[in-house]
């Protein structure tokens, strides 16, 4: 088991109630090996308390990455949302705190 | 018409840094400067500005960013194209040319109005998020529709030197000058010029800005962070760059990490102008700090455009107390405890508690010997009142006499929150004007 922060690097996005977190290897090899271990189950149940909607899974093969859309992640959403970070900027860094 | 433009990105947003832009300006070789300072809320607050006076409503930092770059633009020839008029592209305008005459500059300087349409709200559109009716959402404060590249091509055409828009979609601020020099219509190239410019629109988050880390993810001198370039020929390839000497990094790992920020669909990344495809791009890294892009592709955009609307959502109040030393965590939970009675009132819609810390009240931050060494309570509240918002603050603030033992460092606070709904509207009924001023 290792952390994903070891293997690839993370930026979360928002819009409204819906956050984007991509999913980028540091080597383009573990691609297949991301694609594999980190499904949208894997995701839901890493974050389950942020995670209350439907979450797709994108595969950009073409630049070796996944994008995740998760909608519901955000509170609310960005302008009306309680919470400290209504953006959700540190999912992402939360994201990479999975064990594969 | 050109071969290859330059187009520099010089803001990301309203309160971003002043430095990157005039160094751009200065040594960028650029023929575009593009400032993008416009967040989805930034308008509906800046409509409440207007309405308190008729002459304000745009970017509270216009004044100060255009000033230090004028005579960069004049010596270097740079048509500059910026979002700051936020709710009033007109009154930014009127500033922005006497600014220019201050200095001694006669630039042609144009707004970009039409993107306001509060008054064509009917309030029975249907919310994107929540598929209700608008007029459910509460008061509406603004609306204003996402605007792709014709009125900057119109103020291009008309050989605008600085163009001043409201709400226009980001990626087209930059798009606009590569189909104005090329002549772009296919939506292949409409694709491939918004890949670039959504590349672009957050200036530093593409060159090391919102990526930095102390293992894997170094960049070099991080403080003085530069902005991104985007060389784009006339056949669509670009290459990403940034001015020598700045610091950050520019690579394939910064900008992938950029192309799928806030992309809810990168198959039909849509746009006024376009539905850019994302999934084809082919990055590759031509040496230090320069990474080409190509074969973004698109198809032919929709009728509708999108449309922000501002409504008052509730008031914010929150408070903050500090709690230290052993039973930290025990005492800020006794305070939770206290609260929940106390706050208790029809008043209050929702309310959130947080326990946030490690060492801010401690000195000697180094030497942290239990876990977590101090603990600062928050409350925040939504409140249908501007009095029950206060209470919240007054509430937490009463602790120090009437709560646990050792609460110290109160703060308290309350504002209005305007809220965002989207609605769409045919573009038809949003038409454009450009002003010369």
């Amino acid at each position: 088991m290792t952390k994903l922060y070891y293997l690839a690097h993370s930026r979360a996005g928002d819009k409204g109630n819906t956050s984007t977190l991509s999913l980028i290897p540091f080597n383009e090899e573990d691609y297949p090996l991301i694609c594999e271990k980190v499904t949208v189950e894997k995701v839901r149940e890493h974050l389950w308390s942020f995670l209350q909607g439907d979450i797709i899974r994108y595969e950009l093969d073409n630049i070796k990455s996944l994008l995740f859309v998760c909608e519901e992640a955000l509170s609310g959403g960005v302008t009306t949302s309680l919470s400290l970070d209504p953006h959700g900027k540190c999912l992402s860094s939360l994201l990479l705190e999975m064990e594969i | 018409m050109k071969d290859t433009i330059r187009i520099g990105c010089g803001a990301g947003f309203s309160g971003d840094r002043f430095e990157p832009a005039v160094i751009l300006a200065e040594k960028g070789q650029l023929d575009y400067l593009v400032l993008e300072c416009l967040a989805e809320r930034t308008i509906a607050l800046a409509q409440q500005q207007k309405q308190i006076n008729p002459e304000l409503g745009y970017d509270p930092f216009l004044e100060r960013r255009i000033n230090s770059l004028l005579p960069f633009l004049a010596r270097r020839k740079i048509t500059l194209i910026t979002n700051m008029g936020a709710a009033n592209p007109l009154a930014a305008a009127r500033k922005v040319k006497e600014l220019c005459l201050k200095q001694g500059f006669n630039f042609k300087v144009a707004a970009l109005t039409g993107d306001d349409v509060l008054s064509s709200i009917t309030g029975n559109e249907k919310v994107i998020e929540n598929n209700r009716t608008i007029s459910e959402s509460g008061i509406l404060v603004s609306a204003n529709a996402y605007l792709g590249i014709e009125g900057i091509l119109e103020a291009l055409a008309a050989d605008a030197d600085i163009i001043i828009t409201g709400r226009v979609a980001d990626p087209s601020l930059f798009l606009a000058p590569m189909v104005f020099e090329f002549g772009w219509t296919l939506a292949e190239q409409l694709g491939q010029g918004t890949v670039i410019g959504h590349l672009l629109e957050c200036g530093g988050q593409l060159t090391g800005g919102y990526f930095m880390d102390v293992a894997g993810k170094q960049v070099s001198n991080p403080a003085n962070l530069g902005f991104p370039i985007a060389e784009v020929s006339k056949n669509g390839t670009a290459v990403l760059t940034k001015v020598a000497g700045t610091g950050g990094s520019l690579n394939l790992r910064t900008v992938k990490e950029q192309l799928l920020y806030e992309v809810l669909n990168p198959h039909r990344y849509a746009t006024p102008d376009v539905i850019a495809d994302f999934t084809k791009v082919r990055l590759k890294e031509l040496g230090k700090d320069e990474v080409l892009v190509t074969d973004g592709t698109g198809t032919e955009a929709g009728n509708l455009l999108k449309v922000s609307v501002g409504y008052k959502a509730y008031y914010l109040g929150e408070g903050e107390i500090s709690y230290a030393g052993y039973d930290a965590v025990d005492r800020s939970k006794l305070a939770i405890t206290i609260l929940e009675e106390r706050l208790k009132s029809d008043e209050v819609q929702e309310i959130r508690y947080d326990l946030i810390g490690l060492n801010s009240i401690n000195e000697d931050k180094l030497n942290v010997r239990s876990f977590p060494y101090d603990v600062r309570l928050r409350v925040a509240a939504k409140c249908t009142s501007k009095a029950a918002a206060q209470r919240i603050g007054e509430e937490v603030e009463a602790l120090y006499t009437n709560g646990p033992a050792g609460g110290g460092g109160c703060r308290k606070y309350c504002k209005e929150v305007i809220g965002i709904h989207s609605v769409f509207m045919e573009k038809d009924n949003v038409p454009f004007k450009v002003t010369l001023v």
